[in-house]
């Protein structure tokens, strides 16, 4: 069963020979056996997780259930949800329950899905591996002394390790297709706008997009069916009408160009990962595919870009923690001001800080030109090449991470080395294009790599069915790690 | 372009977060590898570029100008570290 698509979950659950109720358990049990060594989950909720199966139940019964009516699911604990702590893996926010729902939250529940937990990740969305969390790293489940990945590493080791059918995530620079390469399973950051961010804990507003986790493609589209659409009460939640992701699945894949950009091809990435992404690329010949060389000239300036305008972002949103209205407030200060930078210092960890320091610079007095303006154009030319290059091609492919997963511990010290494993996935972020992750293959050590899929603005739909498509001739994806 | 450890604490301060002693030169070191990523953007001429501030250029979107939000003082204040009588407390700051 832990095996099952979310389409025969459905099956099963609509014809009555499993109950949501049975199939909350049989995974909050995994959770229980296998969450002390994987670290995926920050927060299980048993009794909410069986009262809302057991609603489920009754939806099932009345005949009014949905696609996700009674399938339990995995929150980042990036998501507010009301009554269960949103920590945002951080210690300022240890103790934090918030009064409300995120919009994907609220969407979710309104579909039937039932959540089992809040997963790790790392602190306030920021890292590449999962070790920045207050909780202690996720374990890839494929070897434990390795990263997942990150920043949403618990989600794609709850999917990865069958401890969660499917699991919520976001991408600001990587944070969902990283992971889910890092750990072999299906990933999807939409077009900027497409999820909103009612809700969801800010990093950088203008990059942060939700996303989802999947053991396939077909998974990660239905579960996007229900967290995609219009909210007011985002403002740069993008005006269109609702969509089935799933509408182009089956689709044949002859004639389908894909892009190739030269510059993610050139050096950088390590020869196992090109061996799987060159098979893959090889696989999708022989599908009827054809496949082009582009140019994406600018790339090589998004990492750069990326690290001005995320910690500028950054460093306004995450004011707002200051020990006054929620959060960690120290317990000892000697007037206001004190309070402030005792409570900040104690309740945000090394790297968190880092950014925000990095992001109160490039905006201060006399440098806005020179970094934050100068980051804003180069997002620009980053943003054409991209639009240039899709004149030649429908999809974009490449690598997803430009190495398999690496040890735990072996960059954690060295902030700039770890920026450097988002080089093919930020730029997508910073033209705000929708992106997946599959896996493709395995490298050394038998580990997962990812071939990431570019798309163009608001083609998710075409994006899954390439990803889907791929999937239907290979089985990559229904590799499991041999955990319990 | 390289920081001074001044600098650092004083980018610090802007920032309410406390640094101490022992941390300063550690973050200087830190900070200035990062800085040296991001001096490679100078490299660029852009002068003829004009800037991006979001993916999608579309105009804020307004709204009527009418009360939506409950009030939900109660709830909001349960989660505040030190509340009284509806108020959120914090250190004199007026003698």
């Amino acid at each position: 069963m832990i095996e099952a698509s979310l389409k025969d979950l459905a099956a099963a659950l609509r014809a009555g020979t499993l109950s949501s109720v049975e199939l909350a358990t049989l995974f909050l049990d995994r959770i229980d056996a296998l969450n002390p060594s994987l670290n995926a989950f920050i927060t299980v909720d048993r009794d909410g997780a069986l009262s809302a199966a057991r609603a489920a139940d009754a939806r099932l019964a009345a005949g009014t259930a949905g696609p996700l009516t009674g399938i339990p699911l995995a929150h980042k604990d990036v998501f507010c949800t009301e009554g269960v702590r949103t920590t945002c893996a951080s210690r300022m926010l240890e103790n934090f329950v918030s009064p409300y729902d995120a919009h994907v939250v609220s969407q979710l529940k309104a579909a039937g899905a039932v959540m089992l937990g809040k997963t790790n990740m790392d602190e306030y969305a920021m890292g590449s591996s999962n070790e920045n969390s207050h909780f202690g790293p996720a374990k890839n489940p494929w070897d434990a002394s390795r990263v997942p990945g990150g920043s949403s590493g618990g989600s794609a080791v709850a999917v990865a390790a069958r401890l969660a059918p499917m699991a919520t995530g976001t991408d600001t620079g990587g944070s969902v297709r990283q992971p889910a390469a890092l750990t072999g399973v299906t990933g999807i950051k939409p077009t900027y706008g497409v999820v909103s961010r009612y809700g969801m804990i800010a990093y950088a507003s203008s990059l942060d997009q939700g996303g989802a986790f999947g053991r396939s493609a077909e998974d990660c589209a239905l579960l996007l069916s229900a967290m995609a659409g219009f909210d007011p009460r985002d403002s740069t939640s993008v005006e269109r009408d609702t969509e089935d992701y799933t509408r182009e699945l089956g689709k044949p894949l002859a004639g389908l160009r894909i892009g190739l950009p030269k510059e993610f091809f050139a050096e950088g990435m390590d020869d196992d990962v090109r061996a799987a992404t060159e098979a893959a690329l090889e696989q999708y010949r022989q599908l009827g595919a054809t496949t082009v060389e582009v140019s994406l000239p600018n790339a090589k300036l998004a990492i750069p870009a990326y690290y001005v305008i995320a910690p500028a972002e950054a460093s306004s949103n995450l004011s707002r923690f200051d020990g006054v209205r929620y959060g960690h407030r120290a317990p000892e200060y000697v007037d206001l001001a004190d309070m402030y930078s005792k409570s900040r210092a104690q309740g945000f960890g090394a790297e968190v800080k880092r950014r925000i320091l990095v992001g109160t610079y490039v905006l201060s007095h006399g440098y806005y030109d020179a970094y934050y303006l100068q980051a804003q154009k180069l997002r620009r030319l980053i943003a054409e090449d991209f639009i240039a290059a899709f004149t030649h091609c429908d999809v974009i492919a490449g690598p997803t991470s430009p190495t398999v997963a690496w040890p735990i511990g072996e960059k954690s010290d060295d902030p700039v080395q770890m920026y450097l494993q988002d080089i093919y996935t930020i730029a997508v972020n910073l033209a705000g294009l929708p992106g997946l992750s599959l896996p493709c293959g395995t490298g050394a050590g038998d580990l997962p790599v990812g071939l990431q899929l570019i798309g163009n603005y608001f083609d998710e739909a075409r994006l899954l069915n390439v990803a889907h498509g791929f999937q239907q001739a290979t089985d990559w994806h229904r590799r499991m790690p041999a955990v319990g | 372009m390289s920081l001074s450890i001044d600098e650092v604490r004083h980018i610090a301060r802007l920032a309410r977060i406390e640094l101490g002693e022992g941390e300063a030169q550690d973050t200087l070191d830190k900070l200035n590898n990062i800085f040296g990523l991001i001096e490679q953007m100078q490299a660029v001429d852009t002068s003829q570029v004009e800037p991006m501030s979001h993916p999608q250029d579309v105009a804020q979107r307004l709204r009527d100008d009418i009360v939506t939000e409950s009030d939900r003082r109660d709830a909001y204040q349960r989660v505040a570290p030190q509340v009284e009588a509806g108020l959120y407390l914090v250190p004199k700051v007026i003698e």
